[in-house]
């Protein structure tokens, strides 16, 4: 069963969510992985405002390869989460709505998903190029230097994912490895 | 004595580094087919289904396969009866890397210092590695690698008391930390013996081996098959949300070592397991 939501995203559409629900995304979302979010830290710590407010917004871990002519972008699937668990309590308490990548998240991550409603996806790795095919426009809106790195506003239209860490918390990679324990 | 120009490295290794990366070896599609059959969950079919889509796409409207296009791993194999003429070796290649990487619409992930970070927006320098053999001729092989994977791979150096044993937990160890973040289902590449050095480059060389190529040694193709079997009963599965399918292949190499030692070193690449050879 597909659902079908759109981004930004509300904390009740968050709160509808269950892990293994398979939901295709449209609207708007913002790119940024490493390099970005050390930079959004700084600017945070700066007392300075984000590139975008991550009220409601949905944050995708990617970094994608160059368009070719007429493209709006190049293969375009989810990175590693974890490498951004260490910024990202802090953006979830800013509001930020839901979050696409791959792979476990760390503790402080799942508690705060939890204190602010929100939800974490993961796209399917390694699936670039059938995921670009869902980019309908890609602007960089901020840290262009940053090249593959920099903050990219998306226009996604039932881009795929899986609902892996829901509102309450249920971990659907915790319960594969769990499940397996105990078979 | 023949005369090989660099010239010529460089245009093979450009186009070698775009095939590369939008199209799979025979050796590992025909795997994906095998794959897709076997997988028992629901969930973990439609994955590894989305990704056939994927390989399909990739290859007709020219999208890499993957958006991390790699750090370009090429191995070199040199005849010893070969002459370069033209620029230095590796900048011949790094030129390969160069082109390919920017004329081809790759990914540009490589930066120039560990700590500095500064991109060097061409994706140089390549890590290269040159063996001299016998002949006139050059093997080239590109095998862009993904660093989703790389980052889970680990080197146990192992005592000898450990044995065998210890060489199934260290692989088990290592692909189960992996998870989901190698993008399962992963190629497991394992090196086992020589020294810290000679280990790891082992494990790097068992994942550009053909996927359907068993070791010559007894005992290590019987390794191989129960380590794919235990790995796929681990039931990470399919993206890391549960399934039968965790690992394609188990490749692995070894070489003699040393009275006091076990190295075993466990290189994890994804299911985009790109490499490519030619002979000049």
């Amino acid at each position: 069963m597909e659902k079908k939501i759109t981004a930004p995203i509300s904390r009740e559409a968050a709160a509808g969510l269950r892990i293994g629900d398979y939901v295709l995304i449209s609207g708007t979302i913002y790119t940024a992985r490493d390099a970005a979010h050390k930079r959004m830290r700084e600017a945070l710590g700066r007392g300075e405002k984000l590139p975008f407010d991550p009220k409601g917004n949905v944050i995708y871990y990617m970094g994608p390869s160059p368009a070719r002519e007429g493209r709006p972008i190049g293969s375009a699937g989810p990175t590693t989460a974890s490498r951004m668990d260490r910024y990202t309590p802090e953006l979830l308490d800013l509001g930020m709505g839901a979050m696409i990548g791959k792979g476990r998240r760390s503790a402080a991550v799942k508690e705060a998903i939890v204190r602010n409603g929100s939800v974490y996806f993961a796209a399917v790795g390694g699936a670039g190029a059938l995921l670009s095919k869902r980019i309908l426009s890609s602007e960089v809106i901020a840290y262009e230097d940053l090249g593959t790195e920099a903050i990219r506003k998306l226009e996604v239209e039932d881009f795929p994912a899986i609902v892996v860490i829901d509102s309450q918390g249920n971990d659907l990679y915790e319960m594969v490895e769990n499940q397996n324990k105990l078979g | 004595m023949r005369t090989i120009q660099a010239d010529a490295i460089t245009k093979n290794i450009r186009e070698m580094c775009i095939e590369a990366n939008h199209f799979l070896s025979k050796d590992m599609r025909q795997v994906f087919e095998d794959a897709v059959k076997r997988e028992e969950s629901t969930l973990g079919k439609q994955v590894l289904l989305q990704l056939k889509e994927n390989l399909k796409i990739a290859g007709e409207d020219m999208i890499p396969i993957c958006q991390d296009t790699g750090m370009a791993v090429v191995f070199l194999k040199i005849g010893q009866d070969v002459h370069i003429e033209g620029v230095s070796l590796h900048e011949a290649v790094d030129e390969g890397v160069r082109q390919g990487y920017t004329e081809g619409y790759l990914r540009k992930s490589v930066v120039g210092d560990p700590i500095e970070r500064i991109n060097t927006k061409d994706n140089t320098p390549a890590i290269l590695h040159v063996e001299i053999v016998d002949g006139d001729q050059i093997e080239m092989t590109v095998a862009p690698k993904g660093f989703g994977s790389e980052n889970m791979s680990r080197i146990f150096m192992l005592k000898p008391a450990d044995g065998i044993e210890g060489v199934k937990d260290a692989i088990l160890t290592a692909v189960k930390d992996a998870g989901s973040n190698a993008c399962p289902p992963m190629v497991v590449g394992v090196g086992i013996g020589g020294t810290f050095e000679k280990c790891a480059l082992m494990a790097k060389h068992a994942l550009i081996r053909d996927i359907s190529e068993e070791s010559p040694i007894p005992y290590v193709r019987e390794l191989e098959k129960e380590m794919l079997q235990k790995i796929n009963s681990l039931g990470i599965g399919p993206g890391g949300l549960g399934g039968t399918v965790t690992a394609l292949a188990v490749n692995i190499e070894t070489y003699p070592t040393h009275i006091a030692g076990l190295p075993v070193a466990v290189n994890i690449c994804c299911h985009v397991n790109r490499h490519t050879r030619r002979v000049i």
